[in-house]
């Protein structure tokens, strides 16, 4: 069985995105979980770019577009979630995420 | 397939693996901060260079930052660190669901009819061509970026600022408080 | 240099570097030998080589000439910094250490030799609870990140080492690791002072990092171009015959070319933004755990940061390795480029002479405060510029006086807002 270029680079992002998941699942650090999150988008990003390389493109930019809005999400997305780490931390203490069980501080 | 590529897979996805699993936070992080530079060296190898340096100005420039920061600021103490009782039932679930995931998607990947490019070359993208569709066709989308990196910021700063406020306009003294030796 | 003419790192071309070769360097109509004499340097060492030997031979010699020449610049500038220095505090500075093995001097011109052994022969000394390994990492990723930005800087007509699309994005993208590698000295060093001083530098190190990059945004509006190349080629020509069309004298490259070297400044760690490391408050910031030869490579790389930094403001600003007058054209263009640099890199040394160090709480509101407001003003003064370009006769007095006052006014009503909380120190018991 001979794998294709594309193929090769989707079976490397989807076991990115299953390191990721599983770290995010195992992990009781809120700021591996996050970092487990991140990890997953950064495999979705590699897809796009991996369709925009070897896949046909109906638009030669598309997917690099796609991958920049993605890259500047996610980096609001980092900033937001540690801030929130942060948050809790002042809350309870710790940032172990079975212990920030309450709604209200 | 190039060894190129496989170099850049195995060291993106050995530095996130080993991240995952260690018990030293900062290890960790420095070692996620290695596998996104793995992903911009991938970025560099299929031929995207303004993200590839976008990746790495993002992630290891900021992110990274944010990161460490964030870890230096909640220290936790040793008891803290402790392995609750549950943690390897969790661990071992984690590992089941990531491992039945990764089947999944392994399976769908060389199983599917993937459709080829049809020419050789490689498309690139010049930086001046992404300047201009990021102007034309997805400026409403750069608009919603900005705005939503705004509010990001805000939030960040809100959720992170401790709610006690400094009176306002106080600077810190001009004049340096005399420090006589008494002798 | 331009050795390297890979453009770009393109998979699936396997062939790349036979089809740069298939061209070599064509050298412009009006070139002098003179001009061209780095590239018939090389060719004379490698024309007789088969393809692929020759395009790797040719990046070698590409590497190994910015790596020597930058550090032989590192030893000459760290003499050169402490004769100025005691120039400037009217002492002789070092005029010991000649030649070794002879008895001559040469105004000290041995010092950095000397130097060199001391440190190379000092004990390296690593603390028992520190991490080794990020220990010993740090001060290498210093330095490879502040290598790397070298690559894409063009030292002189045809002559960069990499051509990048984007290579501005790739100087600041390599650039942006040398905030890890503090923090990396800094944490492995297990010393609280350590870690408390790498966490000031890294405030210092983000804060001045966006005016950093916000101040060159106007000059890629106006270049219309991310490559460094590029950039360079914008600033072509000259007005009226003789004044150059270079960034810096723009009403807005005037203030982007302050705020940039501003920003350099502290991105580099030098004073009067010396605060991670103040030799003579603190003990040295991050660097207090080492010593010998890794205490050396932190201050080399802390050097060809400075040097890589003023090469940019050189490219970004002060048109590359352009001549200032037509007629001087017949100077050859890496000269120019060693010029202004060496300007610059006085110009570092002088203000590290002159200025009195800032305190922290100073140095992080200069940033937030006033120069990350005048870049953003700045973008829209740059603007206004991009957009008036077609005027001409008396509308050229008024776009230079709406520019000029688009710069100085906000400058003027910040710098007082700034300075109001700091009213003039007066010393009661001194």
């Amino acid at each position: 069985m001979s794998l294709s270029p594309l193929q090769l680079c989707l079976l490397f992002s989807s076991a990115l995105f299953c390191v990721g998941l599983i770290g995010a699942l195992a992990r009781s650090n809120t700021i591996l979980v996050l970092l487990g999150v991140e990890l997953m988008l950064n495999a979705a990003n590699i897809n796009f770019i991996a369709f925009w390389r070897f896949g046909p493109a109906p638009s030669p930019a598309t997917g690099v577009m796609f991958v920049v809005f993605s890259i500047a999400v996610a980096a609001a997305e980092a900033a937001v979630g540690l801030a929130l780490v942060i948050a809790i931390y002042r809350h309870q203490k710790n940032i172990r995420l079975q212990e920030a069980v309450r709604l209200k501080g | 397939m190039s060894i190129a590529f496989l170099i850049i897979a195995l060291v993106t996805l050995g530095s996130a693996a080993v991240a995952m699993s260690l018990r030293n936070l900062i290890h960790s992080a420095l070692l996620l901060i290695a596998s996104w530079a793995g992903i911009a060296a991938f970025y560099l190898w299929a031929g995207a260079e303004f993200v590839a340096f976008a990746q790495l100005l993002v992630y290891v420039g900021a992110v990274s930052m944010v990161v460490l920061f964030a870890v230096l600021l909640t220290r936790q103490s040793r008891v803290d660190m402790a392995i609750a009782p549950d943690a390897l039932r969790r661990i071992v679930a984690a590992l089941l669901a990531g491992g039945a995931t990764l089947g999944v998607l392994f399976g769908a990947v060389v199983s599917a009819p993937l459709p080829i490019a049809a020419s050789a070359t490689p498309v690139t993208v010049s930086v001046r061509q992404m300047g201009q569709e990021l102007m034309g066709t997805h400026a409403a989308a750069l608009l919603i970026v900005g705005a939503l990196l705004t509010v990001a910021l805000l939030g960040a700063i809100i959720l992170a600022s401790t709610g006690r406020e400094d009176p306002p306009g106080v600077a810190p003294p001009a004049v340096a408080p005399p420090t006589r030796k008494t002798s | 240099m331009t050795l390297v003419q890979l453009s770009r790192v393109t998979p699936g071309v396997s062939d790349w570097f036979f089809q740069s070769l298939s061209s070599p360097f064509i050298a412009a109509a009006g070139d002098s030998r003179l001009e061209r004499l780095p590239i018939i340097a090389r060719d004379l060492l490698t024309s007789r080589l088969p393809e692929p030997w020759r395009w790797w031979l040719n990046s070698l010699l590409a590497i190994l000439v910015v790596l020597f020449g930058f550090a032989i610049l590192f030893a000459l500038l760290t003499l050169v910094e402490r004769k100025v220095l005691g120039r400037v505090q009217n002492r002789p500075g070092p005029n010991r250490t000649g030649l070794p093995f002879t008895k001559l001097r040469l105004f000290g011109l041995g010092q950095p030799l000397a130097d060199g052994i001391k440190m190379l022969t000092k004990e390296d000394i690593v603390p028992r609870s520190a991490d080794k390994l990020l220990h010993f990492l740090a001060p290498v990723a210093l330095l490879a990140f502040s290598i790397l930005t070298f690559a894409v800087l063009p030292f002189g007509r045809n002559l960069v080492p990499v051509e990048l699309d984007a290579g501005i994005l790739y100087f600041f993208a390599a650039g942006a690791g040398t905030e890890l590698a503090v923090f990396m000295a800094g944490w492995a060093s297990r010393n609280k002072y350590s870690l408390l001083a790498a966490m000031r530098a890294l405030a210092q190190l983000i804060s001045y990092e966006l005016p950093l990059l916000l101040s060159f945004v106007p000059v890629i509006m106006m270049a219309g171009t991310l490559s460094t190349t590029g950039v360079v080629e914008a600033q072509a020509g000259w007005k009226f015959g003789f004044i150059p069309h270079w960034h810096v004298l723009t009403p807005w490259g005037f203030a982007a070319f302050v705020i940039f070297m501003v920003s350099a400044l502290a991105e580099s760690n030098r004073s009067p933004f010396d605060l991670p490391e103040a030799e003579s408050e603190l003990i040295a910031g991050h660097l207090t755990e080492y010593s010998g030869f890794k205490y050396a490579l932190f201050f080399m790389a802390e050097y060809f940061g400075m040097c890589a930094l003023s090469a940019m403001a050189v490219t970004l600003f002060l048109g590359g390795w352009r001549a200032p007058l037509p007629f001087l054209e017949i100077v050859p263009s890496y000269v120019w480029f060693a010029l202004k640099l060496f300007a610059l890199l006085f110009g570092f040394i002088w203000i590290r002479a002159t200025f009195p160090r800032l305190r922290i709480d100073q140095l992080t509101r200069f940033a937030w405060k006033f120069l990350v407001p005048m870049a953003l003003i700045n973008l829209g003064t740059a603007a206004f510029w991009s957009l008036t370009c077609n005027w001409s006769g008396p509308l050229q007095l008024a776009r230079w006086a709406i520019a000029l006052a688009l710069v100085a006014g906000p400058f003027v009503v910040m710098g007082r807002k700034l300075s109001r909380d700091y009213a003039p120190r007066t010393y009661r018991y001194a």
